[in-house]
């Protein structure tokens, strides 16, 4: 068997360890005194920045109509086919609108994949990171749930439109 | 043959060939719009431009016709050159509808601006507008901001639907398409223009919106809807019908299909009335029971009459295996030579394009294989009769509607003493059976059927059943189906408790006492081909995807 060798032989103050205590310690009690990083979650919220990729939600125009006219793009190109949609005929001029809008947020992966092929900037990547599910219907989001008013997500819309 | 140069290959070509048809042989497509190979000529588009040697302009490539010893490029700069111009010139006044039109993703327009486009526009003025949801006739939408003025609608009209409805109206950049005054576009086979139209300025009213094409899965396979058999292709997505396409087939129906075989003949496989699961006769009502359960009460009764009792109907609306079957079970389990079927001619539905009076696709089919495998000693009307007058008390009926619009029918069914049934949906046959078995929609099942003209062809299944499944059974899947799990809303598509009739009516003679293995319906044709003399050598594969002639001389063929 080959013999074991330690990386580094410790010298005889290391061995006692009583100096190497002392100064964990000095650090501890100098951080104490700094200001904190953490956040009291969830007591306390973090709100992202408009580049953050939260859940994808629809946007809502001013009128309470969605901006969405149902090409079926996002669907198409979502990584995770997270995406279910089903068109409708509307009187309204676009002509289409989604029938029907699902999003599984048990398969969304979070790409913004989604955001970024349509092209109506009808769908939009939030600052909602707060998901959990106690069934698997619970994570299928239609209209309701997906459908928030423009007004919220002007942030991430000029952000998009500065970068995209 | 004479020989041209085409890209620097010498082709050869039939004389009064164009360049385009030429090129199209030889397997090259040159870009075209306006110009269909079974349309007459128009050249108007202008996106099939090439360049001929010693020519001194640009020469479009379906009106010139090919010449000994001619020089054509098809892709050279001058020739690229021209076309990106006259893309650029098509999408001048193109909306950028794509998002809401239904063509994305088959879309002529769409195809060409990848490939031939420069993929950004210099057109920064306001477009042409124009009227955007027109409704031309019963099922063809307008949108006449999306029209190329290409021409096929009209010349479709005229030369094929041999009913000129259709004509351009203004000039320039305002051109439009409108129906004549007091025309509606409601000709028999007004559907096959959103075919033909290469953008989606014509949409079909019955398909609009409901699904992008990518998302479903396409079979070959044909048409029920009369004896003509059209080629088509069945548009499924999560486990629906949603379209049918025609197929192209030069013997049976070419580029087209009509409106009632597009619309009317896939309806009622997704219909809510659907027989799902064998169903008994119990206390005077049907309740739904288990496969062995409706086996065995079948078979108890049928063992109590007397084989000179039972008599069979079989139907021209099944497969040819189908029939088979029934034959085969009639002549050696039961015993019996009385099977029959019940023709339906409409005199009002046939033309001389592609609808026939006879509305049944399998009629021949179906006479061919009772005619030559069993000689029945009583036909349809003779069966009734003898019911009518007691001597038949027992019925087997498989998938058809006896008394659909036919009381005196009606009348006389009740009389049986047994009526067992297969059947695709409940309807007022099924109301009097004392056994219904869920029969698979043709859409469900393999299958052949023998057309008017004797052309025998395939049917394919498109639509899963809880024994068929997609992928272990070799049917055309899309994406969707592909990935899709239990848990996706999208791929929970109702599936019905169904089988081939052929299928039932095999397990009915095994539980008799006489074995009849066959695993599938190609066995099944087998055979039939090894016991019917018209029938004799063919195969699934000798088949094909586009049918073949039987060796059949079909009497005086009826319209
Ligand atoms: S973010 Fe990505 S994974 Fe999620 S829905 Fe959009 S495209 Fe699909
Ligand atoms: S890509 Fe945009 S417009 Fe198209 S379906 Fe998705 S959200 Fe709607
Ligand atoms: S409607 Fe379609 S087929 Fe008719 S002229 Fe316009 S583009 Fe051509
Ligand atoms: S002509 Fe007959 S077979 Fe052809 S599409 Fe019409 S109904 Fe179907």
């Amino acid at each position: 068997m080959p013999v074991r060798r330690r990386q580094k032989d410790l010298n005889f103050w290391e061995k006692i360890y009583i100096p190497e205590i002392a100064k964990g310690l000095a650090l501890t009690f100098k951080t104490m005194f700094k200001p904190k990083f953490t956040m009291e979650y969830p007591e306390e919220k973090f709100i992202p920045p408009p580049s953050y990729r939260g859940r994808p939600v629809l946007v809502q125009e001013e009128n309470g109509e969605e901006r969405c006219v149902a090409c079926g793009l996002c669907s198409r190109v979502c990584p995770a086919l997270a995406i279910e949609v089903q068109a409708g005929e509307t009187d309204r001029e676009k002509e289409r609108y989604p029938e029907r809008f699902e999003i599984n947020m048990l398969r969304c992966i979070f790409c913004g994949f989604c955001e970024e092929v349509c092209p109506e900037e009808a769908i939009v990547m939030s600052k909602d990171y707060e998901l959990a599910f106690t069934n698997r219907e619970d994570a299928i989001y239609g209209k309701d749930e997906l459908l928030v008013p423009v007004k919220n997500l002007n942030e991430r819309i000029n952000f998009l439109r500065q970068y995209k | 043959m004479p020989k041209f140069v085409l890209n620097g290959e010498e082709i050869e070509f039939k004389p009064g060939q164009t360049i385009i048809e030429a090129a199209r042989d030889y397997g090259i497509t040159i870009p075209h719009f306006c110009w269909h190979p079974s349309l007459s000529v128009s050249g108007n588009c202008r996106v099939c431009l090439v360049e001929v040697e010693k020519m001194p302009k640009l020469v479009i490539a379906c009106s010139t016709l090919a010449a000994e010893g001619m020089v054509v490029h098809t892709e050279s700069e001058r020739t690229i050159e021209a076309r990106n111009a006259v893309m650029e010139f098509l999408l001048i006044n193109h909306p950028l509808d794509c998002p809401i039109c239904d063509e994305a993703g088959e879309c002529k327009l769409q195809d060409y601006a990848y490939q031939h486009g420069v993929g950004e526009s210099r057109f920064i003025e306001e477009k042409v507008h124009k009227d955007k949801r027109v409704l031309l006739g019963p099922y063809v939408m307008f949108d006449a901001e999306r029209c190329i003025s290409c021409s096929r609608c009209i010349r479709f009209c005229e030369e094929i639907a041999k009913d000129p409805e259709l004509t351009f109206v203004q000039r320039g950049d305002r051109v439009t398409i409108v129906t004549y005054p007091g025309e509606q576009m409601d000709n028999p086979y007004s559907l096959n223009t959103t075919d033909i139209c290469p953008v989606g300025a014509l949409t079909n009213r019955d398909f609009r919106f409901k699904a992008r094409v990518w998302e479903m899965s396409a079979t070959k396979s044909i048409c029920t809807g009369c004896s003509r058999g059209c080629n088509i292709e069945i548009w499924v997505r999560n486990n629906e019908i949603l379209r049918l396409t025609p197929r192209y087939n030069p013997d049976v129906n070419g580029y087209w299909m009509c409106d009632h075989g597009r619309i009317d003949t896939f309806k009622f496989v997704n219909a809510d009335d659907r027989v799902d699961g064998p169903h008994v006769r119990r206390e005077g009502k049907l309740v739904k029971a288990g496969w062995d359960e409706a086996y065995s009460a079948a078979v108890s009764e049928l063992k109590s009459f007397a084989k000179d009792e039972i008599a069979f109907l079989g139907s021209p609306h099944a497969t040819c295996e189908d029939n088979f079957m029934l034959a085969k079970f009639a002549r050696s389990v039961i015993g019996s030579k009385k099977i029959g079927f019940m023709r339906k001619e409409d005199a009002s539905f046939g033309d001389d394009i592609l609808r026939k009076n006879d509305v049944t696709p399998n009629t021949l089919g179906t006479e061919i294989i009772f005619d030559s495998y069993l000689k029945p000693t009583l036909n349809f009307n003779g069966i009734l009769e003898a019911i009518n007058n007691g001597k038949i008390k027992a019925l087997f009926v498989m998938e058809e509607d006896l008394a659909a619009n036919n009381s005196e029918i009606e009348n006389i069914l009740t009389k049986l003493d047994l009526l067992i049934i297969c059947a695709v949906n409940f309807n007022k046959t099924t109301a009097l059976a004392d056994v219904v078995f869920p029969a698979a929609a043709y859409a469900e099942k393999n299958g052949t059927m023998v057309n008017f003209d004797g052309i025998i062809q395939r049917l394919k299944p498109a639509v899963a059943t809880l024994e068929l499944d997609r992928a272990l059974d070799g049917m055309a899947m899309s994406r969707l189906d592909k990935f899709g799990t239990h848990y996706d809303r999208w791929a929970q598509g109702k599936k019905r408790d169904a089988r081939s009739s052929w299928k039932i009516i095999a397990a009915l003679a095994s539980v008799m006492g006489q074995k009849m293995k066959y695993d599938m319906a190609e066995k099944v044709f087998e055979e039939m081909a090894a016991s019917i003399d018209v029938f004799k050598g063919l195969d699934y594969d000798k088949i094909g995807e586009s049918g073949t002639k039987i060796k059949f001389e079909p009497a005086a063929a009826s319209k």
